[in-house]
């Protein structure tokens, strides 16, 4: 089993909706997020392009979150799923020093947090908060080793990206373009 | 200066020193408790209470969820609500931060003079309530129940709309019409016989192309367009938007027609022309619907592609182009009528064009086109019939704006001042969940008239700017704490939603129902109230239906059968319009009988003097207008606005990305706040762009105040649409001003 998440740019608006489910859901503290919203601008008036991408930890196969913790705390469920045992992790931040991303956090409680993926809902059959509350259904969740999940169905039909490929981390949120 | 209402800032000496709500504490999450109720409500949500949504006015029904402590931990879409399938946008979803502001509403404040000066004082219920009957009883003795006058914006405008209507006024203002979409539905109005409505009737789920004209659903989140909007992405239906600006949308789009601002009724013309004289409009459609045609042709017929370039600089290719476009999904294409319409003063009239672009297209009543919906009629809980009120605001606007359907807030607000003949003077407000000075444009009016009413009212649930200059504020709980009024909207299949409390009201904070009944009784009208509680009401009504409110507890939403017929108009139809002449009027003679033009003729706008900017404003997905600048969970995702100005204006001024300036217009107003500089491709030279709804004034919204501009302020001259009194308020300029003003007190 191997989770992924798409992301169709071309449907993205941007309204954030996804930062907002995953507060709620996962208890983050206002002023801090596991997901958020970028845009990209490039051309000149009115030659312009925008890309909008709601980003998060891209549960990388190769990943250097997990590979420099020094406790364990970062470690790696079935499906791909990077995961932090908060009682593991001595805050130490070496992990947010290596991401790419910048997808982690230190929390005010003294851990380091991030997204999981909603894990509390896949592991009960459901998928995370920000696919299900996205609007613009612009988000596709699902097991990559499955040809028929909608992931895998969308990745075999559209054009994608995946962030900072040259870091090497094999990174599992595909992007839409 | 000595005036009668000086402007109370509600402050330390009114509230600090209650003690905050047991359930205000936890939500600045990372404190122990919030950790502990956490991993308790993870363990499995204790209740699930059916809502609408009360953040913007889509009203997307959802579901509160409450942990075994029984606090309100998320709110989710119900699936089953065809306004938000399931899914609520990002305003609906940190809902919840209304609910957890600890700048909320707390206890009923009185203004009193203490040493000469004026305060809010706190007051116990009996006493705010005494207080507002006895005024009101007066004023409605001495002056007739018409001199008072409700301004109001969603669900609590209900109750007390209900309570003004039985003292015997009609006199009720939202300032959605003149402010908002007023020109737009009278322009539809005139031509099909009907208003748009709300939500709009847009079958954008089926359409093969989507015209947007200053329209940018996407940062406008009203989500059941937003969530068509993607399907027609996904479905490849062509999207074409017009806007100065590079939008959301327009990005989305397969054709963005960068127009210069206010001239897009030039536009609209021209590709009336187009079609017409291409000979690539609905023929059947328009001889068997339509009246006018010939005229129209006749009037079109200098309006051509090449005569609005000069107007738009808008290439004459890109006008045919795009018009065959529409021409070629016809009549499964949508030019989307637009909301906030209120732009340039000829607003009816360029929303007429749009009517008659989608007449000709054959677009109403087609699918893909917009449908006809359908909304069930919830009965009126019995009570006396209303009495019938000695004049209303339709006396007071028939000569002025013969075509307003509704009344014009502006109007009322002019209807308020001293010098207001006696006999037709609104003496008292009540205002209800609607913040004026952020909202109605005409600032010096609007002040003169706050301080010439005798008795002002506010109901709201937070300390918006309109509280500091009431008589007496009634503080709401929010929408999560209360019921309501049911929401039937007109939609595909009519439906009709619940909204029930998940908490008992936080503070001393009420329902608006229950402040209405406690006045009616105080006003000797308890047979209008003949109930015990509301739910006494919607159990009534809900039976009326064929349901119950034990069933609407678990469902949310109720739907039911169409009765009217079918979506869209059968091959070959007849059909008669609620117009003069039973047609879709393309040459109206409603707004020829009234002495305006029968058909929009383009005239040109004021253009920015030199070093000046066209000041346009719109929404961003996460806000709603001022009513969300102080929600902690949307502020912490948007917690000011930014001034959008083009790289080749910011060499000019020599800015830089992320500096504070102010602005000010060519009268001389400064914004009272600096706000951000975004340096974006995405808007014209000529043009800057703010969100709408920043720029609080008022500290105690304390995570809002002083947060970027506030657009409203900067609106110095408003264009009033002949036709139904609207505020047109794109035709202000702004410069920057780069050094700091001199500082001066803020007042709203």
């Amino acid at each position: 089993m191997r989770y992924a998440m798409a992301i169709d740019t071309k449907k993205c608006v941007g309204c954030s909706d996804c930062v907002v489910a995953c507060q709620t859901e996962n208890n983050v503290p206002i002023g801090y997020c596991r997901d958020w919203v970028t845009e990209s601008v490039t051309g000149t008036y009115p030659l312009v392009e925008i890309e909008i991408r709601s980003e998060r930890c891209n549960h990388c196969d190769n990943a250097p979150c997990v590979r420099c913790c020094p406790t364990g705390a970062s470690h790696i469920v079935e499906g791909g799923v990077v995961m932090v045992t908060h009682n593991k992790c001595i805050g130490c931040g070496a992990c947010i020093q290596s991401c790419p991303y910048d997808a982690r956090y230190s929390h005010p409680e003294g851990y380091v947090d991030k997204c999981t993926f909603c894990h509390h809902r896949l592991v009960e059959g459901g998928r995370p908060a920000c696919v299900e509350v996205c609007p613009t259904r612009c988000m596709y969740f699902g097991d990559l080793d499955q040809p028929q999940s909608e992931v895998s169905q969308i990745l075999a039909r559209r054009k994608w990206k995946v962030l900072a490929p040259e870091a090497g981390t094999r990174p599992q949120v595909y992007f839409l373009v | 200066m000595s005036t009668r209402r000086d402007f109370i800032k509600i402050a330390a000496t009114g509230l600090g020193g209650l003690a905050l709500g047991a359930g205000s504490v936890a939500w600045f999450r990372g404190t122990s408790r919030w950790a502990e109720t956490a991993a308790k409500a993870a363990a499995g949500f204790q209740g699930r209470f059916p809502t609408y949504c009360e953040i913007c006015f889509w009203s997307c029904a959802g579901w509160t969820y409450t942990d075994e402590e029984g606090r309100i931990t998320r709110i989710t879409g119900n699936a089953g609500d065809p306004h938000c399938n399931g899914r609520l946008c990002p305003r609906g979803t940190g809902g919840v931060g209304a609910y957890y502001d600890e700048d909320r509403l707390r206890t009923p404040l009185i203004r009193k003079e203490i040493n000469g000066k004026q305060e809010f004082v706190p007051a116990g219920w009996d006493e705010a309530l005494d207080l507002v009957a006895e005024r009101l009883k007066e004023i409605s003795r001495k002056h007739g129940p018409e001199s008072i006058a409700l301004f109001n914006h969603g669900s609590p405008g209900d109750h007390f709309g209900h309570l003004l209507k039985a003292m015997g006024s009609n006199n009720i203002a939202a300032p959605s019409f003149a402010q908002c979409r007023g020109p737009r539905d009278t322009g539809w109005y005139v031509t099909f016989g009907t208003g748009v409505g709300s939500p709009e009737p847009t079958d954008i789920r089926d359409t093969r192309c989507l015209v947007l004209i200053g329209s940018h659903i996407g940062e406008n989140m009203h989500n059941g367009q937003v969530q068509e909007m993607a399907d027609a992405i996904d479905r490849g239906a062509t999207l074409i938007t017009v806007d100065p600006r590079f939008s959301t949308a327009a990005s989305k789009s397969r054709f963005w027609l960068p127009i210069k601002p206010s001239t897009d009724l030039a536009l609209l013309m021209a590709w009336i022309h187009v079609l017409i004289y291409e000979e690539l409009y609905n023929r059947d459609y328009v001889e068997r619907y339509t009246y006018g045609f010939d005229l129209l042709k006749e009037h079109v017929r200098n309006m051509t592609p090449e005569w609005a370039y000069g107007i738009t600089t808008l290439q004459p290719a890109l006008i045919r182009e795009t018009a065959r476009q529409m021409a070629d999904a016809a009549p499964s294409v949508i030019v989307h009528p637009g909301r906030h319409v209120t732009w340039y003063g000829d607003d009816t009239q360029r929303t007429r064009a749009i009517a008659i672009l989608n007449a000709l297209l054959g677009s109403w009543g087609s699918r893909g086109g917009f449908y006809f919906a359908e909304s069930v009629q919830v009965p009126d809980y019995p009570h006396p019939e209303y009495p019938t009120p000695a004049w209303s605001w339709q006396d007071l606007q028939r000569e002025k704006y013969p075509l307003a359907g509704l009344a014009v807030s502006n109007v009322l607000v002019e209807a308020s001042l001293k010098e207001t003949e006696e006999s037709r003077r609104i003496r008292a407000w009540i205002v209800a969940g609607t913040n004026l000075p952020l909202t109605i444009p005409l600032k010096k009016t609007l002040q003169q008239a706050m301080q010439d009413v005798e008795f002002m009212v506010v109901v709201d649930t937070m300390p918006m700017e309109i509280t500091g200059y009431a008589d007496v504020v009634l503080p709401e709980c929010t929408y999560l704490e209360r019921y309501d009024t049911l929401r039937s909207s007109a939609h595909r299949e009519p439906n009709i939603a619940l909204r029930m409390p998940a908490a008992e009201p936080m503070y001393d904070s009420k329902p608006s129902w229950w402040m209405a009944k406690q006045l009616g009784e105080r006003l000797g009208l308890g047979s209008y109230f003949n109930y015990k509680d509301y739910t006494d009401v919607l159990e009534w009504q809900l039976q009326q239906l064929g349901t119950s409110l034990e069933e609407m507890k678990k469902t949310g939403v109720k739907k039911f059968p169409r009765t009217s017929g079918p979506l869209y108009f059968q091959k070959g139809e007849n059909y008669t319009f609620n117009t003069n002449t039973g047609k879709i009027e393309l040459y109206a003679t409603e707004l020829a009988a009234t002495g305006y033009d029968p058909m929009p003729v383009y005239t040109p706008h004021e253009e920015p003097p030199p070093g000046y900017y066209r000041l346009i404003y719109g929404r961003a997905p996460m806000h709603t207008f001022s009513r969300t600048a102080n929600n902690p969970n949307l502020t912490d995702l948007m917690d000011q606005n930014d001034v959008w100005v083009n790289p080749r204006v910011a060499r000019l001024w020599g800015l830089e990305n992320g500096q504070y300036v102010h602005l000010k217009n060519p009268e001389g107003i400064v914004s009272s706040f600096p706000i951000r500089v975004r340096i974006t491709e995405r808007i014209r030279w000529d043009s800057v762009y703010m969100v709408h709804g920043f720029g609080h004034s008022w500290k105690k919204l304390s995570r809002a105040y002083g947060k970027g501009a506030n657009d409203t302020e900067l609106m110095s001259k408003v264009t009033i649409d002949p036709v139904m009194g609207g505020t047109g308020m794109r035709g202000n300029f702004v410069t920057f001003v780069t050094e700091e003003p001199v500082a001066k007190e803020v007042e709203s």
